[in-house]
């Protein structure tokens, strides 16, 4: 066993493990568990059939059009929920939904199975479970430690899996509205960083771009909260005023 | 036969949606954003600012829609 490589694989897989834990329990609490952990067992299975077929020659899987791939459908269906939920939120504040069934089953998948969940989970495990196997190929070819390489990867995935596995019940609490708000958020920050690498884009600070187009979308989303609503009042008040000029009332017969 | 045809139906219908959902434009900016960032890169420029940029404006732009068409709905008449 080399140590090195090891604690390397360990932290290298780290960071997209986490991007994987992060979709799953996402869409796991704000759509459906069955068919996230669905989707996420298919794309393992998927993942276990490619190395399996390719061994070492996983290395050579371009990365590059399944992260394009992936990252754009990751994307507009993000911008679906983030809107969705900027409008919902604006609407009906940020409590409803709270430990309630869904209202809008049509997001959820309550009328069978959810296939949405399934795509979205299958796609997020799938790209990132390949990352991390090409890591774990070219760490321990490199190094001549192959075994080494897939023992810190597999901790990494145990470790990052039961830590989401400890904190969906944090997220479960969540109102569902604003869950499709950050879940909307979150989806729309990967699907742009993945979308961008395929692309070729060199992102500012790498991993960390993921963060600060996170951050970026969340206060963007809660500032769009803020005119929508101003928005609805600006537009029944206008519409108030032309309905009045146009259908005058004999206000002062009331009184 | 029919049932394939339905399948096939149900399967096409599945993607449209998740893809463009209710709003088309949305699609339509971000498809145009991914080319812009590509011919871009392409030449040399830095264009990590592109795809962020258009998603904030398309966000906007189609949340100002849905709550114009939202509250012409609730109208009576």
């Amino acid at each position: 066993m080399n140590p090195t490589v090891l604690l390397a694989a360990f932290f290298a897989t780290a960071i997209e493990v986490i991007e994987m834990v992060a979709i799953v329990v996402g869409v796991g609490v704000a759509r459906s568990w069955r068919a996230s952990l669905v989707g996420a067992s298919a794309g393992l299975v998927v993942l276990v059939a490619l190395v399996a077929g390719l061994g070492t020659a996983v290395r050579d899987v371009p990365l590059t059009p399944v992260r394009l791939l992936v990252g754009a459908l990751l994307l507009v269906f993000g911008l679906q929920w983030l809107r969705k939920g900027v409008l919902r939120v604006a609407r009906d504040g940020w409590g409803v939904g709270h430990s309630a069934p869904d209202v809008d089953s049509a997001d959820s998948g309550e009328r069978g199975f959810d296939w949405t969940g399934f795509v979205l989970s299958f796609k997020g495990v799938s790209l990132e479970g390949l990352e991390v196997a090409v890591i774990v190929v070219a760490f321990g070819a490199a190094a001549g430690a192959v075994g080494s390489a897939v023992v810190g990867a597999a901790a990494a995935v145990l470790v990052l899996g039961a830590l989401g596995g400890l904190t969906y019940r944090l997220v479960a609490r969540i109102p569902r509205r604003a869950l499709q708000l950050f879940v909307g958020a979150m989806l729309t920050t990967f699907g742009t960083f993945w979308a961008g690498e395929g692309l070729g884009v060199a992102w500012p600070g790498d991993q960390w771009a993921l963060l600060a187009l996170g951050a970026v979308y969340v206060v963007a989303a809660l500032g769009l909260l803020r005119w929508v609503r101003h928005w609805r009042r600006d537009t029944k008040h206008r519409t108030a005023q032309q309905r009045a000029t146009s259908n005058p009332s004999p206000s002062g017969m009331h009184q | 036969m029919n049932s394939v045809l339905r399948g096939v139906r149900a399967f096409v219908m599945f993607w449209v949606d998740f893809v463009i959902g209710d709003d088309w434009t949305v699609a339509a900016t971000v498809a145009l954003a991914l080319l812009g960032t590509w011919g871009l890169t392409r030449a040399g420029v830095i264009a990590w600012w592109l795809l962020p940029l258009a998603v904030l404006a398309i966000t906007t732009v189609s949340l100002r829609r849905s709550v114009e068409r939202e509250l012409r709905h609730d109208q009576p008449g």
